[in-house]
């Protein structure tokens, strides 16, 4: 077991990744920043409509679409995977609207028939077609976060923005970003109060349908970097992260972001030090930090629930010195 | 059921019935040579992998559905996707113990770790304002990824033998050892004697928890004894059917079973017959090609048996209820048509015997073509036969007697509703026009001795009595004694 956790040495863990290969080491940290702050800002919406499990659902179902789409068109083109996905997260989103509403079965069974039947379908694809299909099961497992910078970078005008999947990543969270900005008071409201949104003329099942569409292209999207199953750990840990913090939307949102960029350094690091999959290191991160803000924060963090429980007298004491009831 | 439905109910089936042949005919793309001799290896059973291999998943498909079953009444399907996925450092850690896959130290972590996340999941919602499924995202997504950082450092490693484990992702049933065999049986015969040691009450504190608690139980040792069976059943379906796919195994067959079924000890051995027979399809798809994962192929199995279930369940299944609703609604159909002719028919106070098309039409405010439709289908029925090149109709006794017995039931509840519930007699009308085609004759009768036999209804127009339903007369010939509405109920 000793062989199984390297020595701690600090330079080798923080400083070495950035002086030694430092464009490596951004384009990698750059891009679990740009997955998790993509998926942390649709995760808030998920977290707030308690659909988090339909976020795992669709993560898990996208698979065969993104495997047909490579069959269909022989290529890694990005048009191609993201068609394949969204129709993919599509159909689980109405095959487990039919299974719900047309049999008794409760909706959580509904969600688990639907995803692992999808997501069996897809395994099951990659491994026959896994000669052709430039895509193993490490790959779903995994994600391949680590080769983030062998691909070829992006020229626009001479000017050399960096990889491919970087780039695009960075596209995807600024589309996120700005349909959020474009759309805040439709999505808060039909989140918060659905009668509300129907009387200002707010179109909830819309609303709903959009929200999926958004989430099957982020997810397609950081499909090759984190894989399908590690994806619903970044939807839901920095939402649930800022929602321990902080009581307001708009603030959730920036920390959100502020978790995303924190998880993808330290998990970087942690990577380097115990040279396991980076994805998944950036996951235990977030963990880590969600562990923080639960022991740490400053509303209802455990400490601060123990301290004031023991400096402030206890609620029955309160009602004796104020006297005699009424 | 609308376009869209339907048709995707068919995209859904295609999908499910279409992957396993498509992938038989890929298999044998593959090893053109091998795929019959490799068929042929299973079905003679003289191979051990292969023994071990169909009973190991007959096995677990037993197991994981007849707890999968109370998984599934108790609404705690996402409680086992949950659990099936936290294992997975648990596994890391059982494998670490002695660097080999030893099945008793891989049982004993991932257990602990099932239960060690169910704690945490407690926890957390018990500390924090987090909603349930948020925490049960973050718990799964957390434990898996921690578990994944410990699969890609024992990869690493230079020592121990690490063959077969990466086979716990995706299942291979191929790799099923004889010690992992029985460890699998003595595992599933716990199961089995717990559930029936202890069926009353799992069955009460899955149905009526409230019930359970006030009658003295300890619902609270009852839930945590079950999970620990389901992180039992989780654990040793692990090495056939993978950490990603194993929640299906608890949740598709018995769902498949709760749609067939409205007792409890009904479903659980129709869970368990599902669960085996997808195990045993699973175990033969995945051997007939080289290293293809049995996981996927045992879900599959077990989908296909929900999608039949779905469709073609006796009771539940959308076919069966979709032909009953278009049989009720045609029944309906012609009823009307009956009735409206009763109506024609009244207007000219029963003299002559046919009613002419035109006069159906007018009556039902539709075209002709309608009309004509109409009268054939009470004609396929033997209600009526139609005269002078199809433009007459004129009604069978049988038809007449249905005729009747409509107008009965209509004009009866009308005079109810006015006489015993004070409704306004211009109100009663829609209301009857949905109960006369399910009214008993028992009810019927019993309104009509309620409302002393009165033969008006609130409109004035007089109610068929029993007599003129049987013997095919008229209401007009009766003698017209005492007026129904308004009189004593």
């Amino acid at each position: 077991v000793n062989s199984l956790i390297p020595p701690f040495k600090l330079h080798d863990v923080f400083v070495a990744p950035w002086t030694g290969q430092f464009d490596n080491t951004l384009w990698i940290t750059l891009m679990g920043f740009l997955v998790t702050a993509a998926c942390g800002l649709v995760g808030n919406y998920l977290i707030l409509r308690r659909m988090a499990l339909v976020g795992d659902a669709i993560s898990h179902s996208i698979l065969p679409g993104i495997a047909i789409a490579f069959l269909l068109s022989n290529s890694r083109g990005t048009t191609p995977m993201f068609l394949g996905a969204l129709a993919a997260g599509m159909a689980a989103t109405i095959i487990i609207e039919i299974i719900h509403k047309k049999s008794r079965v409760k909706q959580d069974s509904a969600i688990g028939i639907a995803f692992t039947s999808l997501f069996a379908i897809g395994v099951i694809l990659i491994s026959l077609y896994a000669s052709r299909v430039d895509l193993d099961q490490e790959c779903v497992l995994y994600g391949e976060i680590a080769f983030v910078p062998l691909d070829p970078p992006v020229e626009i005008g001479g000017v050399s923005l960096g990889p491919e999947p970087v780039v695009r990543m960075a596209v995807v969270t600024l589309v996120v970003i700005g349909l959020i900005a474009l759309f805040y008071k439709e999505l808060l409201v039909s989140s918060f109060d659905p009668a509300l949104a129907f009387s200002l003329g707010i179109n909830s099942t819309v609303m709903h349908y959009s929200l999926m569409c958004v989430l099957s292209a982020v997810v397609v999207s950081t499909f090759e970097s984190v894989g399908a199953i590690l994806v619903i750990a970044m939807l839901i840990l920095p939402g649930a992260t800022a929602s321990l913090l902080w009581h307001r939307l708009p603030g959730i949102m920036c920390l959100t972001v502020l978790h995303a960029a924190f998880s993808a350094v330290l998990g970087l690091h942690l990577a380097t030090w115990l040279d396991c999959s980076v994805a998944a290191a950036m996951v235990v991160m977030g963990a880590v930090l969600f562990g923080l803000a639960w022991l740490f924060g400053p509303r209802q963090g455990m400490l601060q629930r123990w301290f004031r429980r023991k400096h402030e007298p206890p609620p029955e004491l309160a009602l004796e010195q104020s006297g005699p009831a009424v | 059921m609308n376009a869209r439905h339907k048709a995707s109910v068919f995209a859904f089936l295609f999908l499910c019935t279409a992957a396993l042949p498509a992938a038989a005919a890929r298999i044998g793309e593959l090893s053109e040579t091998s795929i019959s001799s490799q068929a042929f290896r299973f079905f003679t059973f003289q191979d051990p992998t292969v023994r071990y291999a169909l009973i190991g998943t007959m096995l677990l498909g037993i197991t994981c559905g007849l707890l999968g079953s109370f998984v599934v009444v108790r609404k705690m399907a996402l409680v086992g996707d949950m659990l099936s996925h936290a294992v997975l450092p648990g596994v890391a850690i059982g494998f670490l113990w002695n660097m080999s896959k030893d099945p008793l130290a891989i049982f004993i972590g991932a257990t602990i770790v099932g239960l060690i996340s169910t704690g945490v999941v407690n926890i957390l919602r018990q500390t924090t304002r987090l909603k349930e499924d948020t925490v049960l995202g973050l718990v799964l997504g957390t434990f898996f990824a921690v578990g994944l950082c410990l699969f890609s450092m024992i990869q690493h490693l230079q020592t121990g033998n690490k063959s077969g484990l990466d086979k716990f992702f995706f299942g291979q049933a191929a790799a099923i050892s004889s010690d992992d065999l029985r460890f699998m049986t003595v595992i599933a015969i716990i199961a089995i004697i717990a559930i029936v040691l202890f069926y009353k009450e799992f069955l009460v504190t899955s149905f009526d928890a409230d019930f359970a608690r006030a009658s003295g139980l300890p619902t609270q040792v009852i839930h945590y004894g079950l999970m620990l069976l389901v992180a039992f059943a989780v654990v040793i379906a692990l090495q056939a059917v993978g950490v990603v796919l194993v929640s299906a195994m608890l949740i598709t067959p018995a769902a498949a079973a709760y749609l067939l079924t409205d007792r409890m000890h009904r479903m659980l051995w129709l869970a368990a017959v599902f669960g085996m027979l997808a195990g045993a399809a699973g175990a033969f798809f995945s051997f007939l090609g080289p290293g293809l994962p049995t996981g996927p192929f045992i879900v599959l199995g077990a989908t296909s048996v929900f999608a039949l279930a779905f469709l073609f369940g006796p009771r539940h299944g959308v076919i069966v209820r979709w032909l009953k609703q278009r049989s009720r609604s045609h029944r309906v159909q012609r009823e009307n048509t009956l009735k409206s002719i009763y109506h024609v028919l009244e207007h000219r106070e029963f003299k002559g015997e046919g009613v002419s098309l035109r006069e159906l039409a007018e009556r039902r405010h539709e075209t002709v073509e309608d009309a004509k439709a109409q009268a054939d289908t009470l004609r396929r029925h033997d209600l009526a036969t139609l005269h002078e090149e199809g433009n007459l109709i004129f009604l069978t006794p049988a038809g007449w007697q249905l005729a009747c017995s409509i107008v009965r039931n209509h004009r009866l509840w009308e005079l109810y509703l006015t006489n015993a519930a004070q409704i306004a007699a211009d109100h009663v009308h829609d209301d009857a026009e949905k109960i006369e085609h399910v009214l008993g004759e028992e009810v019927v009768r019993e309104i009509e001795r309620g409302l002393e036999y009165a033969n008006r209804d609130p409109h004035g127009r007089p109610i068929p009595s029993l007599a003129d339903v049987h013997r095919g007369t008229a209401p007009a010939y009766r003698s017209e004694e005492p007026a129904g509405y308004g009189g004593k109920m």
